[in-house]
């Protein structure tokens, strides 16, 4: 006869079944049972950040480098709305996740209790599913319905709320081997009629292109992916989120597409026939002007998602089914294009617009930084970053070389992921070297998990691109605002009182006045870690070796030419072979 | 071409659905026409009649977004004769004593049901195809009309004679 358990410990045996190896977790009064249950418990380990935000960005940096759902835990009210920029954020990249969260006992919802928030509702929108829990029977097949959805089909993120008279109160543990979902049973296979009419399009086109997205690394299709390419001989471009499905060198990439992608892959789409579309969902930043997106084309688009084909584009021929799955029937069905006419021409575009900056010794150019980094590093690092023009340009310079090597926010654009999701792959990681490569306004915005590398010894190497602005945003305000810096400078403006326009003192050559906080390595020094700052070239590499030597995190505050732009650019809303090329050799 | 389409969802009879299928056409900017929900014969299902305004590709987004959700079962859309549709409405109007016949005589001939009747009101019962009952409103604004209520548009698929 088994014995009732706790339902805090339903759940914890339910993780583990569920071969959860990590719970980020940040505790408050309803879920106290649910800590106390973790406590001494040798079959998961429990992370603590500083912020619940921190615990679901890296629950998502967890999953995005291991592909299993990463798990984070947070308390009722305002514990469950710190994680919502998280949820949100691994629902728009398609991340699997499972957010847990306390709720006030079942006798208090709907009263305003203390600590009470409506975080089903909430999340209601930015979650794949979510759960109440109202009855402790429910628990053991919830948890086991959630990493179900969250890991099938399009992954995303599932909330499951507990009340605290369920995590206390008893049940029998059954749990279920295996879950059947009338309303959900994702398509894997693609319709075999559609496979061969893709292949017999491929096979006519006279300037196809490749066009992959997240999708690729969600079914773990790189391999699949790659013997497609290489079958056929198709140039290939992939979205911020395919980076790193197939090796950045390989000769027939052609970089990312759209605002800040290649001239080339934006060209390529822009004049080719056939565009075979795999794990994307055509995102405006994608896609500029919908209506001059790849004009002479017919488009195939293969996805998981039925929502996700004809939304924002028309498509010749859409295939509902897993990447993995149908590119595996599509490389036994296709043979080499002819296509090297097309190849050619590509190449013209290439030769003509190189991805490049201007080099120079006199200041650190932000691109020189990530190159160094990828140099020195062999391209092997994990490389997270947070979100500005230092994220593109890690994009456009970084050479990957792997699936899951690039952690980024790319759907959300959230400021202040890359510490935290760099944290979660260095633990799916450990024997990785990990960066995360940051603007100096993203990292404040979760600089607190400073503190988690400390307290775990997870060494993470955060490399600040310090231009002292918001760099993405001022750069829209050079370009379209003329140059109105409003809200986008973070040095102290030396105000007399805080409704004083600012006095301008950083456009003097007076570099006294032209203070900035926090000054980072201070900061790196009081949590702990290792601080280094760098304002000459000629330290770059030096600075970043030390890192590596050192055993623990790192801070380094690479003060970069805080005037630099990326380029090229298409502004928002124009067609992507508008582009603006200034800056460019 | 902006059109009514009437959609059948068979849904999970479970707490929180109707805020999910309903979060879904205002997260979209898609408006909801009429929306009639109840459990069916299986207690653990619910049946959504939701008509909803809008043109082919957004019709499509709708008819996927709602198979997308988890707890949805089924999702059918009924098109041109397939199907046959009812709504019921009360409709309360004034008796000017003189006119009464006249009313009755209406409520007749459109198949109503008096199901209230007071010094001052009528209270009629109708159930009918949606465009029907539009007429009846018009037939009834002379009587003066104090509200109606109506149900919103249910349907089921009409199986061929044989
Ligand atoms: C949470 C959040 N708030 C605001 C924005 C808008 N935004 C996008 S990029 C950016 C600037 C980022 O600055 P920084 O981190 O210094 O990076 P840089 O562009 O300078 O490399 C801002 C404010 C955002 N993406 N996320
Ligand atoms: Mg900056």
């Amino acid at each position: 006869m088994k014995n009732k358990m706790s339902g805090a410990k339903i759940l914890i045996d339910a993780l583990v079944n569920e071969k959860a190896e990590y719970i980020f977790g940040y505790i408050g009064g309803q879920v106290i049972p649910i800590f106390d249950e973790l406590f001494g418990r040798k079959d998961i380990t429990m992370i603590v950040p500083r912020h619940e935000q921190g615990a679901a960005h890296a629950a998502d940096g967890y999953a995005r480098v291991t592909g299993r759902p990463g798990v984070c835990l947070a308390t009722s009210g305002p514990g469950a709305t710190n994680l919502v920029t998280g949820i949100a954020n691994a629902y728009m990249d398609s991340i699997p996740m499972i957010a847990i969260t306390g709720q006030v006992p079942t006798t208090l919802i709907g009263n305003d209790a203390f600590q009470e928030a409506d975080i089903t509702g909430i999340t209601r929108p930015i979650t794949k599913h979510n759960y109440l829990v109202k009855n402790i029977d429910d628990l053991a097949d919830i948890v086991k319905e959630a990493f179900y959805i969250a890991a099938s089909g399009r992954p995303g993120p599932v909330l499951i709320d507990l009340p605290s008279d369920i995590s206390k109160g008893e049940a029998y543990f059954n749990y279920k081997d295996s879950i059947n979902l009338r309303g959900y049973k994702p398509n894997y296979t693609g319709n075999p009629r559609q496979i061969k009419n893709a292949a017999a399009m491929i096979k006519q086109a006279k300037k196809p292109v490749i066009f992959s997205g997240g999708g690729i690394l969600h079914s773990n299709a790189s391999e699949e992916l790659l013997k497609f390419v290489e079958k056929t001989g198709i140039p290939i471009t992939t979205s911020l989120m395919g980076m790193g499905s197939i090796p950045s060198i390989h000769p027939l990439f052609l970089g990312m597409p759209g605002m800040h992608g290649t001239y080339y892959a934006n060209m390529a789409i822009t004049h080719c026939d056939l565009l075979v579309a795999i794990g994307v969902r055509f995102d405006d930043r994608v896609t500029g002007k919908i209506k001059e997106f790849a004009p002479h084309a017919q488009i195939i688009h293969i996805d998981i998602d039925p929502t996700s084909v004809s939304k924002n584009i028309e498509v010749t021929l859409p295939i509902v089914g897993d990447a993995k799955n149908i590119l595996g029937q599509l490389v036994s069905l296709c043979e080499k294009s002819d296509c090297s006419i097309w190849l050619d021409e590509i190449d013209k575009w290439k030769k003509s617009h190189k991805l490049t900056y201007h080099e120079t010794d006199h200041v650190i150019k932000p691109q020189f930084v990530i190159e160094s980094i990828d140099k020195i590093t062999g391209g092997e690092a994990i490389i997270a970053t947070e979100v500005g023009q230092h994220q593109m340009w890690t994009a456009q310079f970084f050479k990957f070389k792997y699936p899951r090597q690039f952690i980024t926010s790319g759907g959300l654009g959230t400021m202040g992921f890359g510490l935290p999701a760099a944290i979660g792959a260095q633990i799916a990681a450990p024997d990785k070297i990990v960066f995360d490569i940051a603007g100096d306004g993203s990292i404040q915005m979760n600089s607190q998990e400073l503190a988690t590398c400390v307290n775990y010894n997870i060494p993470v190497k955060i490399a600040i691109l310090n231009n002292n602005y918001l760099g993405m945003v001022r750069q829209w305000q050079e370009l379209f605002y003329s140059s109105r810096y409003s809200g986008t400078c973070l040095r102290i403006c030396s105000h007399e009182k805080y409704h004083d326009k600012c006095n301008k003192a950083c456009e003097s050559d007076n570099k006294e006045k032209q203070k900035y906080t926090p000054d980072f390595v201070k900061l790196a020094d009081a949590y702990g870690a290792l601080g280094i700052r760098i304002t000459e070239k000629k330290d770059v590499e030096g600075a970043i070796k030390k890192a590596l030597a050192y055993q623990g995190p790192v801070v380094m505050d690479f003060h970069t030419d805080q005037q630099e732009n990326v380029m090229p650019m298409v502004p928002a809303g124009a067609p992507i072979n508008q582009m603006l090329i200034t800056g460019i050799a | 071409m902006l059109q009514d389409h009437i959609i059948s969802v068979t849904v999970e009879n479970k707490f929180g659905v109707l805020a999910r299928i309903a979060g879904l056409f205002s997260s979209r900017g898609y408006n909801i026409k009429s929306l009639s929900v109840a459990e069916t014969e299986d207690p653990t299902c619910s049946r959504m009649t939701i008509v909803v305004n809008a043109d082919e590709k957004i019709l499509e987004q709708i008819k996927k977004q709602l198979n997308k959700l988890i707890d949805t079962i089924k999702v059918q859309e009924f098109t041109n004769t397939s199907y046959l549709d009812r709504e019921l409405m009360l409709i309360k109007v004034n008796t000017d004593p003189k006119k009464r016949t006249d009313l009755f005589q209406i409520v007749e001939v459109l198949n109503g049901k008096i199901i209230n009747m007071t010094r001052k009101s009528i209270t009629i019962e109708i159930t009918a195809a949606s465009d029907i009952l539009e007429n009846v409103i018009k037939m009834l604004q002379p009587f003066g009309i104090i509200e109606t209520v109506r149900t919103g548009k249910i349907a089921i698929s009409r199986d061929a004679v044989d």
